[in-house]
């Protein structure tokens, strides 16, 4: 019997190796497994039932195209779309052997932090069923935690990796733009837009990070990594710089338990041979998140343009031109999606643009200007990754604000390019709390290195306490 | 008062790449509907566009044959509209930041050089195309559905903008004839317009001779041939004129040129301000295409057609220089040795009327040809002509059969033989009439074989009656 959810995906490429379990046994134990919890979770939204390939299988975000399996990106303009072609990620598990087991929930086109905004229903927290898993990958991060994949990989463009994996008790790696191809990534925000794993450990995630990393000649904005990926091993923090960003730490809406869980995590990375201090970020923080409703609308307003009925998709009316368009988009967008077409489509207006997507850029070379010096002095930021731990369902699904503030503290390193890693860092009120650890661009293996320290010496486990 | 007449041009050329902007379908002009096409270029979810350098350096090629500057930067934008040919809700284009800026073509013309503002040329997508199916002749109005053929979607696009600075529909005519010989000469486009492959639209607008302002433009779109645009812009002209001159107004908008009627119609009156969003295209990195690549382009450029017009006009005038440049027959014409006014004449007329390519004609055969054309019939000049660009072309069996069966050209050199060879005549006199064949052979050979035989025959015995 193989328990799922204790297993990580290095272990089971272990008992793979050591021939214990065939990928296709693996596969159908996370078969039953959906069977069996995800009723309840909705975590996925498509499964596979067919095992192709010898490795550990995985889960994938429905934003990941892969051909022959339905991808909607969560929303209904996309129902009964199935890809002609694998996106370069999926490829690319494809090649590592990894079965897909399926396609995984999420907020309508990643617009969200609580997976609410799914057409297809919500996503609900493994940790507890009343409360949201986080998003827009929350169907990728439930999965993972209720055992029903051993690893996933989501998307983030304002935090959707980072908030998920830290709501759901698990380690989320946003990586540096452009390291991983968004070729097959239904678009959101293409100038945030990173696909990358969410997983139980941090050697896993290393491992999926090295499996999908490089330049793609498919995605004119990818690079070759400057480094090959280092699976961690260390169990110190000896010789590290990590700063301490005071408006990421203490900005307002931080639960106390979450910064009771991140200091311990601070403390203890000082008595792990870490050199601890101070820093500030002012204007990453308090214009992060309103820069990021200015470019992220803009780009998706641009994006979700091609859903218009014409070759793909449902299409409604079938009259003029016009009015097919607006039938089609009205029936087939959510209100999210529409509220930030409609945002978008403003902020890019002629009169408008200068005053907002202009101005917008021009904070965000400031953000990461601040960033880059912060980074000078320090090896690698930390701070909670979401202000609080994972809120009740429908708690601020009427207030669309306090919904986006729940990436306040995930985006400011995103519109800087950076990376990110958020590894649960101990439990408020019996939830996990994520610590972000941030590090300069193509510094991913830093990140892992620290973040797999950390994680040793937490000794945080991840499986949901309901489901222990 | 006198008016000044001011035209812009927006040239649209298609590129002669193998395969579409930034996706690797193939072009192929006639290929079956919606066969030409991929996930990039139907718009598919998640597809990224790859530029396609070889159209990256078929843009710089040609901004440098029009005098411009090639951005060290260059950005990629989207412009966003909806409509059925445009599957993204995007057509990727360039707006501030173009790849060729601030150049000229100057216009070579009788009365010599017009300088014509380059002020951009930059790269683009094309959309796919709109079959409008039970409607009247193709037409968007009273059709009853639209279907979309994907295969031009994505096809490279070269759009070349133009200062106001032409003056006259006969020189935006020439404008267009020159670059488009140009970009077919450079060899990145077919610029053939019933194809598609070269479009243009015109701004139009009229000032008071002399006044250096700039008055309220009509566009003038759809027009399928150099001469019908010419027309086209001289009515526009008259327009407005007759409009200022009864004190009107010209109001800014948009005709659509229909061929049939020759009229031109308003397309959008008072066009409703279009808003395309503009926004930095974030799914491609800005070009900044390496300097030695343009340098190496540089030294590619041909001798262009403007600096050839102006070296053949020493020769044979403006008219006709301009004439064998812009047909593409100039370099036949230099390699055609003779009188070179003849020469030109005959490439820009008869020659012309056979349809023969100019590169598959043989220089040399062609001028042995003109040089024998006032010896030989009409006829027998026309079909050498239709002939001279057959593989193994021949001049000498046109001339042979180029008898000369005028009696006035033949009687001096009858008269020469005859003088020449007084046994020969003495024997015919005699009753040795077989001494005929000799003297009708030394009239053949004199004329290399020219002379009609029979008539050498009879003139000869008539002059040998005693």
């Amino acid at each position: 019997m193989i328990d799922t959810l204790r297993l990580t995906a290095e272990e089971a490429a272990e008992l793979i190796e050591r021939g214990e379990v065939s990928a296709a046994e693996l596969h159908s134990a996370y078969l039953l497994a959906i069977a069996e919890r995800d009723g309840e979770l909705h975590s996925y939204l498509t499964t596979v039932s067919e095992s192709e390939g010898e490795g550990v299988p995985i889960a994938l975000k429905d934003v990941i195209s892969t051909k022959g399996v339905e991808t909607t990106a969560g929303s209904k303009i996309l129902a009964g779309y199935v890809p002609v072609a694998d996106s370069t990620v999926a490829a690319r598990c494809k090649e590592a052997g990894l079965p897909l087991i399926g396609k995984t929930n999420l907020d309508e086109f990643a617009m969200g932090s609580s997976t609410e905004n799914s057409a297809y229903g919500p996503t609900r927290n493994p940790w507890n069923p009343e409360r949201v898993p986080g998003g827009s990958s929350g169907g990728s991060a439930a999965a993972v935690a209720a055992g029903l994949a051993p690893w996933a990989l989501g998307s983030d463009t304002g935090g959707s990796i980072k908030q998920p994996a830290a709501l759901c008790g698990l380690v989320g790696l946003r990586p540096t733009y452009g390291t991983v191809s968004r070729s097959g990534i239904v678009a959101f925000a293409s100038s945030l837009d990173q696909v990358g794993p969410i997983t139980k450990t941090v050697r896993d995630s290393a491992r999926l990070y090295e499996i999908i990393a490089g330049r793609d000649p498919e995605d004119s904005t990818t690079v070759e990594l400057p480094e090959p990926v280092a699976i961690p091993d260390a169990e110190d923090l000896k010789g590290l710089r990590v700063g301490v960003p005071k408006e990421l730490n203490e900005a307002e809406g931080i639960e106390p338990g979450v910064s009771d869980a991140v200091n311990r995590a601070i403390e203890l990375s000082r008595e792990l041979g870490a050199e601890v201090g101070e820093t500030t970020l002012p204007r990453a923080v308090e214009y992060g998140l309103p820069c990021y409703y200015l470019i992220a609308p803009s780009e998706a307003s641009s994006n979700l343009a091609r859903y218009d009925g014409v070759r793909y998709g449902p299409r409604v009316g079938n009259g003029d031109i016009r009015s097919m368009y607006e039938r089609t988009r009205d029936a087939g967008f959510g209100d999210e999606p529409k509220r930030r077409i409609m945002l978008g489509t403003y902020a890019l207006s002629a009169g408008y643009y200068e005053a907002y997507y202009g101005q917008a850029q021009k904070v965000r070379t400031i953000i990461r200007q601040e960033f880059a010096a912060a980074l000078e002095e320090f090896d690698l930021l930390v701070s909670p990754t979401s202000p609080t731990v994972a809120f009740p369902l429908g708690a601020r699904t009427d207030n669309p604000l306090a919904m986006y503030l729940s990436d306040v503290l995930a985006i400011p390193p995103n519109m800087a390019g950076l990376p990110g890693l958020s590894i649960p860092c101990g439990l408020s009120e019996g939830l996990p709390v994520g610590l972000q650890l941030i590090g300069p661009q193509f510094s991913e293996n830093l990140l892992f290195r620290a973040g797999h320290a950390l994680e040793r010496a937490l000794e945080f486990d991840f499986v949901p306490e309901p489901l222990r | 008062m006198s008016w000044e007449p001011v035209i812009g041009l927006e040239i649209h050329v298609h590129l002669k790449t193998r395969t579409k902007m930034f996706c690797r379908c193939e072009l192929e002009y006639g290929a079956a509907e919606n066969t030409r096409t991929c996930p990039v270029c139907l718009a598919h979810p998640g597809a990224l566009p790859v530029p396609n350098a070889r159209a990256v350096e078929m843009t710089i090629l040609l901004g440098l044959a029009l005098e411009c500057e090639i951005a060290e930067h260059a950005v990629f934008h989207r412009k966003h509209y909806f409509y059925p040919d445009l599957p993204k809700g995007y057509q990727i284009s360039q707006y501030d930041e173009p790849l060729c800026v601030d150049g000229k073509l100057p216009l070579a013309t009788a009365e010599g050089d017009v300088a014509v503002g380059i002020v951009r040329a930059h790269l683009e997508e094309d959309a796919a195309k709109n079959v409008h199916m039970g409607g009247a002749a193709g037409r968007i109005s009273g059709a009853d559905r639209t279907l979309v053929d994907f295969n031009r979607a994505g096809t490279p696009l070269v759009e070349i903008v133009t200062a106001p600075d032409i003056h006259s529909a006969e020189h935006a005519k020439r404008f267009l004839q020159m670059l488009r010989q140009t970009v077919v000469e450079l060899g990145i486009s077919d610029a053939e317009m019933e194809k598609g492959s070269l479009r243009f639209d015109v701004n139009v607008s009229v000032r008071p001779e002399g006044s250096d302002e700039l008055r309220t433009r009509t566009e003038l779109k759809n027009m399928n041939s150099f001469n019908l645009a010419a027309k086209g812009i001289d009515r526009e002209i008259r327009r407005q004129i007759a409009v200022y001159e009864s004190s009107g107004v010209v109001e800014q908008e948009t005709m659509h040129f229909d061929p049939g009627n020759e009229s031109a119609p308003p397309l959008r009156s008072k066009e409703e301000a279009q808003d395309y969003r503009y926004l930095p295209e974030p799914d491609l990195v800005p070009l900044e295409p390496p300097r030695e690549l343009v340098e190496r382009l540089r030294a590619e450029l041909p001798e262009l057609p403007g600096a050839r017009v102006r070296r053949l006009t020493e020769q044979v005038g403006f008219e006709l220089a301009e004439g064998l440049v812009t047909s593409g027959r100039d370099r036949l014409f230099e390699q055609v040795g003779g009188e070179r006014r003849e020469i030109a004449n005959v490439l820009m007329n008869q020659f012309a009327a056979t349809g023969v390519d100019p590169a598959a004609a043989n220089p040399e055969e062609l001028a042995k040809l003109i040089e024998a054309r006032d010896r030989i019939p009409r006829q027998a000049f026309t079909e050498a002509l239709a002939a001279s660009g057959d593989p193994g072309f021949s001049a000498e069996r046109y001339l042979g059969d180029g008898q000369i069966t005028d009696a006035s050209d033949l009687e001096p050199l009858v008269e020469q033989v005859l003088s020449a060879n007084p046994e020969q005549v003495a024997s015919y006199r005699a009753g040795k009439e077989r001494v005929l064949g000799f003297l009708v052979g030394q009239v053949m050979k004199e004329t290399q074989g020219r002379a009609n035989p029979k008539l050498v025959n009879d003139l000869l015995r008539e002059k040998l009656q005693p």
